[in-house]
């Protein structure tokens, strides 16, 4: 009977086929470690960002008068209001965490490297969706930070020469930030940027099961077949798609089916994940005033600005970059460019050896160069403008683009360790 | 079903004619949703000049009115402050106000129609904060200058006719909006410069 359905459904639509072919015939290397977990992460904060998201637009007024105070009914009269908007706004930052940690995997283990160059330029697109989409949401339940946090934003495309007055007059669709700003965000925020993350996630997917998933030793567990047995191949012990082996022309070695291998492992992700995200929600939401920041507790006043604006903690490493430059038309350039060049990685890096586990120490330190830039920035992105920060914003935005310009140098002729043959 | 051969000049004509025409129609359609984001007649509306009562405006003393949501500044500049203007020139960044952030019977020392009457948009023009007016304790940030304004973002400071120093995140003075003011000098109309208060 069940037979009979499944079979009727399968001659209409290969529903049993698709899923054979992405999740149980799906080859991943054996090998995966705790860095593996993000990319799954990243989607379950997705799923949680879209449900309380649809439940929190059933009782938020996007409007200047409304919004804020139709927030404090979520969070004060609404059952259980006052969790589905700390699910969503930590979520927001949960999002961010594992999104940075997911391309910090990506730029360890050369993830970027051909033929995954198409997978990180979709994920780069992700990363810049994802932070228009927080910018925006950022601005709905319009506090004071809501409001100065997006007339700083909206400002920077103003400094592009000759039509930026005009552009930013046609973003706010005012003079100032107003109820028509917040209308446009809002209508953008809940359907039009979720409508394209969806769509650019399915790509990023689709991307990558054609290339195949890179691992911590950056070889490849797809070989031709050359009709030599492989010792110990724990691949011979399942049936993978014959996409995946073309026929047999291919072989799989050290690789075992998505399913149920790795969905399995990733509950146990997801289980660490969500201990850490329900503690923040539970007992500290606000997350120390950096994931909802104070002045946000008051409505927002376009005739007060408050004492010090800083951005929420996920865009402070570029607005740290953007301050840094004390013009302000290259102070946006360069903040752009630090997205820019991460997205150009493919092409930056000549080395041939993917991970960083078989590169030169030199390539080491220089990711060690590049997290510590990207985290001071971080900090000095929170921090207020004093000469001494603005000094030393200077200098780790110079090691922050240091990393590309010597990675391009020094990766043509890079010594690198001899490659495995198998995954370790 | 003609069996005459296929005619590739004609069938690539037509291709392109039809995605000329397509792409006509798109941008036609794209102009609606578009200009839609430009700010509606009520927000025009809202944007018309504002007048203010200055009669009672005490020497040193800013009121802020607002014009189209942001705050203007009012100021009654003492002859101390006016002094100044001329001994914090070195400074800055654009003495003369030769950017066009005013309008031309601003252009000149005071950057305004009387000397003593300042009147200008307070946002900072780095990125959109509302500087704050420090009437007598301006000298923590520059030093030897009494009065000015200093923004609370990213350090910018701005001398009492709002022409902003060297070496601070903003790279233009205040901008200064169109005014004018009635027969007495009681009314100040914020916002438009032709016509009667």
């Amino acid at each position: 009977m069940f037979k009979n359905l499944m079979s009727w459904i399968e001659y209409r639509m290969p529903f049993m086929e698709k899923m054979n072919l992405h999740v149980m015939q799906y080859p991943a290397p054996k090998n995966f470690n705790f860095w593996y977990f993000f990319g799954s992460l990243a989607m379950l904060v997705l799923v949680n960002q879209i449900l309380t998201g649809i439940w929190l637009t059933m009782n938020f007024e996007p409007s200047a008068e409304r919004a804020f105070a139709s927030v404090e009914y979520i969070m004060r009269d609404v059952d259980y209001g006052w969790l589905l908007r700390y699910m969503h706004s930590t979520g927001a930052s949960a999002f961010f965490v594992v999104v940075y940690l997911h391309m910090l995997r990506g730029m360890m283990y050369g993830s970027y490297q051909k033929p995954r160059e198409l997978l990180w330029i979709f994920g780069m697109l992700i990363f810049l969706v994802l932070m228009a989409e927080a910018f925006m949401g950022y601005l709905l339940p319009w506090g004071q930070m809501s409001f100065w946090g997006a007339q700083v934003i909206i400002s920077i495309f103003g400094v592009i020469p000759g039509i930026g007055e005009d552009l930013t007059l046609w973003i706010r669709g005012d003079y100032v930030i107003s109820g028509a700003t917040l209308n446009r965000f809002f209508a953008l925020h809940v359907i039009a940027l979720p409508l394209v993350l969806v769509i650019l996630v399915f790509l990023h997917i689709i991307a990558l099961h054609e290339v195949g998933s890179n691992n911590p030793d950056g070889i490849d567990v797809k070989r031709p077949n050359d009709g030599q047995p492989v010792e110990n191949n724990v691949s011979d012990k399942f049936t993978f798609h014959e996409y995946f082996t073309k026929g047999g022309k291919k072989i799989i070695v050290d690789a075992i089916p998505f399913h149920p291998y790795y969905t399995v492992k990733d509950i146990v992700g997801v289980v660490g994940f969500l201990l850490v995200f329900c503690a923040v929600i539970f007992f500290a939401p606000e997350g120390g005033g950096f994931f909802l920041e104070p002045p946000n507790f008051e409505p927002a006043n376009p005739m007060k600005t408050p004492d010090h604006i800083a951005p929420v903690w996920y865009f402070t490493p570029f607005y740290a970059i953007l301050r840094a430059v004390p013009d302000q038309l290259f102070g946006a350039i360069f903040m752009f460019l630090a997205i820019i060049f991460l997205a150009l990685l493919p092409w930056l890096d000549r080395c041939p050896v993917r991970s960083m586990r078989y590169r030169s120490n030199l390539h080491k330190w220089n990711l060690i160069n590049f997290c510590i830039s990207f985290v001071v920035l971080g900090v000095l992105g929170v921090l207020p403008a004093t000469p001494t920060y603005t000094l030393l914003a200077q200098i780790f935005s110079f090691t922050y683009f240091a990393f590309f310009g010597l990675l391009w140098l020094y990766s043509k002729n890079e010594k690198t360790k001899p490659l495995p043959v198998r995954l370790s | 079903m003609s069996n005459a051969p296929v005619d590739h000049g004609r069938r690539r004509f037509l291709t392109i004619a039809t995605s000329v025409v397509g792409g006509v129609g798109a941008v036609g359609v794209a102009v609606p949703f578009i200009a839609s984001w430009n700010p509606s007649e009520k927000a025009k509306q809202a944007g018309a000049a504002v007048t203010a009562n200055i009669s009672k405006l005490e020497p040193g003393q800013l009121i802020r009115v607002e014009w189209r949501g942001k705050p203007v500044w009012v100021v009654k500049r003492t002859p101390e402050m006016l002094e100044t203007l001329t001994k914090v020139e070195p400074n800055l960044r654009d003495p003369g106000s030769e950017d066009p952030q005013q309008p031309d019977y601003a252009k000149n020392q005071h950057r305004s129609k009387k000397p003593e009457l300042f009147v200008a948009v307070g946002i900072c023009t780095h990125l959109g904060c509302s500087p704050t007016y420090k009437m007598n304790d301006f000298d923590a940030h520059v030093e030897g200058v009494a009065s000015g304004f200093f923004c609370p973002c990213h350090g910018s400071t701005y001398d009492m006719a709002g022409r902003v120093f060297a070496g601070v995140p903003a790279p233009k003075n205040l901008m200064i909006p169109p005014y004018m003011l009635s027969e007495n000098d009681t009314v100040l109309l914020i916002g438009a410069d032709e016509g009667t208060v």
